[in-house]
């Protein structure tokens, strides 16, 4: 059981969200998050004042998986996000050490499979 | 008033009540323009609300600058059919006299009324290519298109052209305002085609409240619009005055009734679009009807315009902002409605020796029907033809669109180097006004 993390660019989001769908990936939680990874800074001029911006926004899925669910996952996401410019994001997997389902009292394995799924 | 030389300047006296309403109206009408960039800003997204802005200010800048150097002189200049000719360009003649024999204000406050209305026009074309198009590439339309396109239109309906002197009455520019913007937002789209998301995402209005607050500036400039295009404050330019409260009162609560039955729920963003549907409705009828037709004209012109609003974005044509239904079918609409129910009681346009005929078919004139349905083939028609060919030849030129990914990014930051919405996190100071040299981090980034 693991947390895949996806940090993407916010106009790539659609494009995940569909990816994961056709991977059978259900359960999402997505936030709008801001970070600098890498990417040349934009510079930005309102009348005499010039700023150098090192934040961009980005979109940030989190979503809890079964171990043979991981691998799909992460492939969808990069498939989703990619364009080959820097500032394509990044993926994390982190180890999960428990889950619940509020609604069942359902633990771990059960309460990270979607409702009528196959684990 | 065919005979359009101008007179000496020496003997002139400016009627000064006439004069200040003209100056008021074209004061109004500029404001329009301001008001159309705030309505498109908040019908785009968030990371393209200053370049769609940006695209009615340019049209300030260019057109307002074509039209002093020649376009003004192509619409106005001479009699000829098709367009006029160089007498007045770079603004040679045009002085403190009257335009034509008849006019009680000068020359100067004519050409300044006439260009605000060159400028909305090319404005308007632009809601047809927001989101995607290259901005240089668009001032280069703004020049061509200002210079091509709508002089033409306006020497034939103003200027002497063949549509003036064939007797088809348009009061306030609803061939070459209204069709020529919707026809040529037509053309423009096609050529530069949709936005890359079309289709596939939602692309919603980022603020209802400027498309709001947008379309009542546009309302409120609209009085100096077609109440100024009476040239003066006759009895025309009041008639045209008091139905332009009417037509668009009557056109949001048809909206207001449309969206109830199609939705169950009345939107703003449609009342907002209804106010603008009212307002070109009535645009070449105001000073040819009764408040009463106005008002009935605002109830049925609009149901086939809420039709095409709704049907469009079905299409594949990503005509974004619909300035073919809400300009272009109006503007055909309300051209086409002065042939039934335009009433020399009221217009006074024979006796006063404007145009042959004053009365619509309602009113026993056929032949004028058949003068507005000609003025509403060739427009559109011409509109669109030219526009096309134009943005084509610019196509071949240089790229008319911005890259798939500056489109991802927003126009904005790509064309402009701003954001509508700069919250300053993370924004590092490169300099500022007091001259600091030093980068100083306000924020960490890392």
């Amino acid at each position: 059981m693991k947390l895949v993390i996806g940090i993407v660019r916010p106009e790539k989001a659609n494009d995940v969200l569909e990816a994961l769908y056709r991977a059978e990936v259900r359960g999402v939680s997505i936030s709008r998050v801001e970070g600098h990874g890498g990417e040349l800074d934009r510079v930005e001029t309102y009348r005499g004042t010039t700023v150098k911006v090192g934040l961009s926004d980005k979109v940030r899925f989190e979503i809890a998986v079964s171990d043979s669910f991981v691998q799909p996952t992460i492939d969808a996401i990069s498939a989703g996000a990619r364009t080959g410019e820097v500032g394509d994001g990044k993926i994390f997997v982190v180890p999960l050490e428990r889950a619940v389902r509020i609604r069942t009292g359902e633990t771990d394995q059960g309460a990270v499979t979607p409702v009528g799924g196959a684990s | 008033m065919s005979d359009l030389l101008p007179i000496a300047q020496a003997a002139f006296e400016p009627d000064t009540g006439d004069t200040a309403w003209m100056l008021t109206a074209t004061a109004l009408v500029i404001l329009m323009t301001i008001g159309l960039g705030v309505f498109y800003a908040g019908l785009v997204r968030a990371k393209n609300a200053l370049n769609t802005f940006m695209m009615c200010i340019a049209a300030l800048a260019v057109v307002g600058i074509c039209w002093a150097l020649v376009g003004y002189s192509l619409a106005f200049g001479g009699t000829g059919d098709f367009i006029g000719n160089f007498d007045y360009a770079f603004l040679n003649d045009v002085g403190f006299g009257p335009y034509a024999e008849g006019q009680t204000i000068p020359h100067l406050v004519f050409f300044a009324f006439q260009g605000s209305f060159c400028i909305i026009t090319a404005a308007l074309v632009s809601g047809a290519v927001v989101e995607r198009m290259r901005f240089s590439a668009y001032l280069v339309f703004l020049v061509i298109w200002s210079i091509a396109v709508y002089p033409v239109m306006a020497h034939w309906v103003f200027g002497g052209g063949f549509l003036f002197d064939g007797g088809t009455l348009d009061f306030a520019g609803g061939i070459s305002v209204e069709m020529g913007s919707g026809f040529s937002a037509l053309a423009a789209a096609l050529v530069v085609g949709a936005r890359k998301d079309y289709g596939r995402q939602a692309l919603l209005p980022h603020n209802g409240v400027l498309v709001l607050l947008g379309a009542g500036l546009l309302w409120f400039g609209w009085f100096g619009f077609n109440g100024g295009s009476g040239i003066g404050t006759g009895n025309q330019s009041v008639l045209a005055f008091a139905n332009t409260l009417l037509t668009p009162a009557a056109a949001i609560a048809t909206w207001f009734m449309l969206d109830a039955i199609r939705g169950r729920k009345v939107t703003a963003i449609g009342a907002a679009t209804a106010i603008i549907v009212g307002c070109v409705l009535i645009t070449p009828a105001g000073g040819f009807v009764s408040p009463g037709w106005a008002l009935v004209i605002g109830v049925v012109g609009t149901f086939p315009c809420y039709a095409l609003v709704a049907w469009r974005p079905r299409t594949r044509v990503d005509e974004t902002l619909d300035v073919l239904a809400v300009h272009g079918l109006a503007g055909f609409l309300g051209i086409l409605a002065i042939g039934f129910v335009a009433q020399e009681a009221w217009n006074g346009v024979e006796a006063a020796g404007l145009a042959p005929n004053g009365d619509g078919l309602f009113y026993g004139g056929g032949a004028l029907l058949g003068d507005q349905a000609l003025a509403a083939l060739i427009a559109p028609a011409y509109a669109f033809a030219a526009t096309f060919v134009i943005l084509k030849a610019i196509g071949f030129v240089t790229n008319l669109r911005a890259s798939q990914h500056e489109e991802a990014i927003g126009l904005d930051v790509v064309y402009h180097g701003e954001e509508a919405y700069p919250t300053g996190e993370g924004a590092i100071l490169v300099s500022t006004e007091a001259g600091v040299e030093e980068p100083r981090p306000v924020a960490d980034a890392g």
